[in-house]
């Protein structure tokens, strides 16, 4: 059983809250006495992904939940699903609107920076159908 | 340094006054790519950046840094500064180039960011 289970719906194009999620499951991780190192990283995934569904997504869900010994982020949108994953998890690669870059997002590194930063990284994607992420980090 | 010196140092203007300015600043980083500043900032990090959203306070909030410096004067939006009292963080700005910032903060001994 996890110790906390909390689910944040994240909506495509908002950008007013997005980062929001993120700013919780870091206070409620913080409240638990997470390390500090420990921290950095999984709020850089959650705030990658967060970003990822504002921008990228139809919509979707983050699955946030805390177990004796781990994290766990599942990520679930409503599509559109990503056309080439190889290409996507390449780093400085993106398919962010010239809107979006303008903002100083869209640089091509939300995937390698979510891969590179959680202890498990798995993504499954299918086009016209949608994208499943799941992170896992591990507590000493 | 705190961020109250690297205030004065730049001749800076805090634009969220009231806001506390004893933190240490650690470690210093100039770039305008979110993302990139998410892979490579650290706890303490003094951001300076020509990006005035509110997802500028989200990225220096989740990386737990000491201040976000905003050259040029560029004008920065009043709900950006409503969040950033909110989460405690300073915004500086100053009519300095975000490489004649880069220049003083160097001459200082801050460094990049170590993680």
């Amino acid at each position: 059983m996890p110790l906390i289970a909390e689910v944040f719906p994240v909506e495509k194009d908002d950008f007013v809250t997005a980062g929001e999620a993120s700013a919780k499951i870091k206070r409620t991780l913080k409240k638990l006495g997470v390390d500090s190192a420990l921290l950095r990283r999984i709020s850089v995934c959650s705030y990658e992904v967060e970003l990822n569904l504002v921008i990228h997504s139809l919509g979707g869900t983050i699955d946030f939940q805390v177990t004796q010994d781990s994290v766990m982020l599942l990520v679930k949108d409503r599509g559109p699903g990503i056309a080439n994953l190889e290409l996507a998890m390449r780093e400085g690669w993106s398919t962010a609107p010239e809107s979006v870059r303008m903002m100083g997002f869209g640089a091509g590194m939300g995937l390698p920076n979510m891969k590179r930063n959680a202890d498990e990284f798995d993504i499954k994607s299918e086009a016209g159908v949608g994208t499943e992420i799941l992170m896992k980090f591990r507590l000493k | 340094m705190t961020v109250a010196e690297l205030k004065e140092l730049l001749g800076a203007r805090v634009l969220n006054e009231g806001v506390d300015l004893s933190r240490e600043v650690g470690s210093a980083y100039v770039c305008d790519l979110l993302s990139w500043v998410m892979a490579k900032g650290a706890p303490g990090t003094a951001w300076v950046t020509v990006m005035n959203h509110l997802n500028v306070i989200a990225v220096a909030t989740l990386l737990d840094m000491s201040c976000v410096i905003i050259p040029e004067n560029i004008e920065v939006k009043p709900e950006t500064l409503e969040k950033a009292a909110e989460e405690e963080i300073p915004v500086l700005s100053t009519g300095k180039t975000a490489f004649e910032i880069a220049g003083l903060m160097h001459s200082k001994g801050l460094g990049d960011p170590v993680k």
